[in-house]
């Protein structure tokens, strides 16, 4: 058993251990941490499998976005977890069923995966072609030879862009913003005016 | 393999100091620290006062919108490392696939700047 072995073994363990924590602990802000606990791990589970790139983006993506996301919106919304809970039991025929299905589905795929002849590559898969390094490999490849999923997920990122945009802005009436060009182009001249007001009259 | 997994070293030997360093302060703090602990010491402390309020609450979506856009742009640089990695071997369709890709995330960007989703009001 080499130390690469040791360190998978290592690595899968906290990645089952902290995912099961996700889902039994009672805090939801420690839930989260267990979930940055389990996306560490997995990280350097691909770091393990040679997949340098992807280990990287996942601390990157899902560590440093994602998981500080779902950190601010559990610290910070409205909502009572333990009322939440306490509903949730109501629920958990339901999750479960769901639950043995992903469970067969996952079965169906360990027993039933088979692959066609020629693919050899599939039995055991390589990160990184022999000298370069895997971020150079991926990027030989990724942009001409596999040019529309790429722009696909350019598309993609539009798309969830512009419904970001639609589903939560709402511009307040009656609101004063800040006009900066406005505030530049403002003239004494015309913004000021001298009256010769004579003694004893109004303006 | 095991070459790569070497360069990883360094990085092992601080996460084992990291894990190392905060079990000893963990138990460091539950053997030798004093408890002693009372109601008014354990309470929340906010300012010398009682806490008014708890600490969830509503706040605007705006901030949603604002991180939800940050990860999109961090997703758009993760597929520029790749490519600015490889840029002196790949071909010019690649070079040209990346513009491409820049040029519908910069009319998404337009669009947002255009509608004032960056502006705070």
């Amino acid at each position: 058993m080499t130390i690469a072995d040791i360190a998978f073994f290592a690595f899968a363990f906290t990645v089952v251990a902290a995912a099961l924590f996700v889902v039994v602990s009672r805090n939801p802000v420690h839930s989260v941490l267990w979930l940055i606990l389990a996306f560490l791990s997995s990280a350097s589970m691909f770091v393990l499998l040679g997949a340098e790139f992807v280990a990287m983006l996942l601390v990157i993506v899902y560590v440093g976005a994602v998981a500080v996301l779902f950190l601010f919106v559990v610290m910070m919304l409205d909502v009572d977890f333990a009322a939440l809970s306490a509903e949730m039991a109501k629920y958990v025929p339901l999750a479960a069923l769901i639950g043995v299905i992903l469970l067969m589905q996952l079965a169906l795929v360990f027993g039933a995966w088979a692959t066609a002849d020629g693919v050899a590559v599939l039995d055991s898969p390589q990160a990184t072609p022999e000298g370069t390094h895997n971020t150079a490999a991926l990027g030989m490849v990724l942009y001409d030879q596999y040019f529309l999923l790429f722009q696909l997920a350019g598309l993609i990122l539009l798309v969830a862009m512009i419904g970001a945009i639609v589903l939560t802005l709402r511009h307040r009436e009656g609101i004063k913003r800040q006009d900066v060009l406005a505030q530049m182009y403002r003239d004494p001249a015309k913004s000021m005016e001298l009256k010769d007001v004579k003694p004893g009259q109004g303006l | 393999m095991d070459a790569f997994l070497a360069e990883y070293t360094p990085i092992v030997v601080f996460m084992l100091l990291a894990i190392g360093l905060g079990l000893i302060l963990l138990l460091a703090a539950a053997v030798l620290a004093v408890r002693n602990p009372d109601p008014e010491k354990v309470s929340a402390y906010e300012s010398g006062f009682n806490a008014f309020d708890d600490a969830r609450m509503k706040f605007n979506v705006r901030f949603y919108l604002v991180s939800i856009l940050f990860i999109i742009f961090d997703l758009e640089v993760a597929f520029l490392f790749p490519w600015a990695v490889a840029f002196g071997e790949i071909s010019m369709a690649a070079f040209w696939s990346m513009m491409v890709f820049l040029g519908v995330l910069t009319v998404g960007f337009a669009y947002e700047w255009k509608k004032g989703a960056l502006d705070w009001e």
